[in-house]
């Protein structure tokens, strides 16, 4: 699939999103707006995956290590058939398999389950660690937070996915600027990342993450060591008053502002 | 029924669990053993001369160690996690938590040097917090053989259960008390010996005390019962509340605080199904002073003497 039609896939999930986090009352939707990019070139270009066989053994493996942006996986997932897309609506109730952050025991697609941030590295390491011991010929995506990278168990799994020589990993970072209470650079700034990573033994490629000619071609890219994406992207991307604002890290829209940003994205597709 | 076998010849369990894994992986080429530095201190010498590229060493990172175990579980090989107990349960609890137990990987978790066999280490090496961290987790049964053959027993179990668990290992060295043919069933009590004034419940370094405490005992004409109860969740209820019916006096004794471990287990079955009196002995939530895990067992009152002592005194309160 073409970068135009990519784009817009990602503004239909974009919608998607920003409806049903406005139905269920809660959500992330600052920083599912920065990632939904990257996830629609993942499942819609990249990600060597079969809906209707969610376990197959020789799947590309993806991993959501910023869990608390689910609802924008769930959409995604839908999109591309592995759940029913009416299914979004039940998203955050009772009884609803769609919570908060994904569990990999009740929605298919899901790897392996997230949610306190740190976890998806580490495990997505084990993922291409496996496919080295096997032979398999999967690849394994993972993508964090910026301010996930805070994280020490982070910095551990980059220190071994060098050492384990895992040119069959890329690691995205979703670099929006925000983490929950305030910009990364006013709470414990890592920009920047790139030459961190580099240290560390990774090579290390930075893109604008809300470009889909940029997304694209940095996650197909191979090289001989493990790949990290630092993806520049924007909270909010897409609708005007959400951009770039900490507050919209969880905020619900109003009616008003719903139907502002419904009327935004609509224009763009 | 198992008969009653006691040597006194002590052996260390870690040999057992080594020896049985690089029998399994001779046979099961997903077998991967990942461990935090720990090649010598896990008896993993033996699995990297025979299988070096399935030694997953990850360094001293333990939160990656777990992670890693999930992922490579979800890439279709069977690890085995190995680490220092209170490294391992402690440092990355939150890993077991979200990837292995609510994640439902594969993974067996394998905590070496349990309780205080790290005595003289003091209470950062101390891990006698674990069982009640980790049998507060949904599906993942906690087990903690009591001898060799049993430590052999549940690692060819654990490699054939299709879950995750998590296998307490010692470093200090315990008798033989299961034939040598035991096969372990997971959440079933081992009856060591028939008795029918108190039931003393044990697991781990532990049973064979009881066993000793039991002797003493039968010295003074008390009829003792002893339950080897390796699984601690699931836990074995019909065993627990039959030796309540039967004896109607329990004493529990671990290498662990007694808050949250396999007494508090035991007296949870207990206070909802078989009120009677019990005594949970173990570490009373404290920090260790300074000695041999041998030491501080006495030190806290699980010598078999003391041990007997705390029977006859659970049983006047009948």
């Amino acid at each position: 699939m073409e970068p135009i039609e990519l784009e817009r896939i990602a503004r239909q999930i974009r919608l998607r999103d920003l409806q049903a986090v406005y139905e269920a009352g809660a959500g992330h939707i600052g920083g599912e707006m920065s990632v939904i990019d990257i996830l629609t070139a993942l499942y819609f270009r990249v990600l060597r995956v079969w809906p209707d066989q969610p376990k197959h053994p020789e799947r590309d493996r993806f991993v959501l290590s910023k869990g608390h942006t689910a609802c924008a996986l769930y959409v995604t997932l839908a999109k591309r058939g592995f759940i029913p897309e009416e299914e979004i609506s039940t998203f955050l109730q009772p009884h609803s398999r769609l919570n908060g952050h994904p569990n990999n025991n009740k929605v298919p697609g899901v790897e392996t389950n997230t949610g306190p941030l740190g976890h998806g590295l580490p495990v997505a390491v084990g993922m291409a660690k496996a496919a080295k011991l096997s032979g398999a010929k999967y690849h394994t995506y993972v993508i964090t937070g910026d301010g996930e990278m805070q994280e020490g168990s982070n910095w551990e799994a980059i220190m071994a996915a060098a050492q384990f020589g895992l040119d069959n990993l890329t690691l995205v970072i979703d670099h929006n600027r925000f983490q929950q209470g305030a910009a990364l650079a006013d709470t414990n700034d890592l920009a920047p990342l790139r030459p961190k990573l580099e240290a560390f033994g990774w090579e290390v490629t930075e893109i604008n993450g809300n470009v889909m000619n940029e997304v694209v071609p940095a996650l197909e890219y191979r090289g001989s060591r493990p790949h990290c994406i630092v993806a520049h992207t924007n909270k909010g991307h897409g609708i005007s008053f959400m951009q770039d604002r900490v507050d919209w890290h969880h905020k619900v829209p109003s009616r008003e502002q719903y139907d502002l940003a419904v009327a935004e994205l609509s224009e763009a597709i | 029924m198992n008969a009653p076998v006691t040597t006194a010849k002590l052996h260390d369990c870690r040999d057992a669990f080594a020896a049985t894994l690089e029998k399994l992986a001779t046979n099961d080429e997903t077998i991967v053993a990942v461990c935090n530095d720990s090649v010598g201190s896990s008896k993993l010498g033996g699995f990297k001369s025979k299988f070096p590229d399935r030694l997953v060493n990850v360094g001293i990172a333990e939160q990656n160690m777990v992670g890693v175990g999930a992922g490579l579980a979800n890439g279709g090989r069977l690890p085995f996690v190995c680490g220092a107990s209170p490294f391992l349960t402690g440092r990355a609890l939150e890993q077991i938590k979200a990837d292995i137990s609510y994640s439902n990987a594969n993974v067996k978790l394998v905590g070496i040097s349990s309780g205080m066999a790290y005595g003289e280490l003091g209470p950062t090496h101390h891990s006698i917090e674990d069982f009640a961290w980790t049998r507060a987790l949904p599906n993942l049964p906690v087990i903690a053989p009591c001898d060799r053959i049993e430590t052999a027993a549940a690692v060819e179990w654990a490699a054939s259960y299709d879950g995750p668990c998590f296998l307490r290992l010692s470093r200090v060295g315990v008798p033989d008390l299961l034939p040598a043919n035991h096969k372990f069933e997971l959440g079933k009590a081992n009856l060591l010996r028939d008795g029918s004034d108190v039931t003393l419940i044990a697991n781990g370094t532990l049973t064979h005390r009881m066993m000793k405490a039991a002797e003493i005992l039968a010295g003074q004409g008390i009829s003792a019962r002893v339950l080897n109860l390796a699984t601690v969740r699931p836990i074995d209820e019909e065993a627990i509340i039959a030796a309540a019916h039967q004896t109607g006096a329990i004493v529990t004794a671990e290498e662990h605080t007694i808050f949250g471990g396999l007494g508090s287990a035991v007296a949870e079955v207990i206070v909802e199904h078989a009120p009677i009196p019990m005594k949970r002995l173990g570490v009373p939530g404290v920090f260790a002073p300074t000695g041999s895990a041998e030491f501080l067992l006495d030190e806290f009152g699980m010598r078999p003497a003391s041990i007997a002592e705390a029977a006859v005194a659970v049983i006047k309160r009948k």
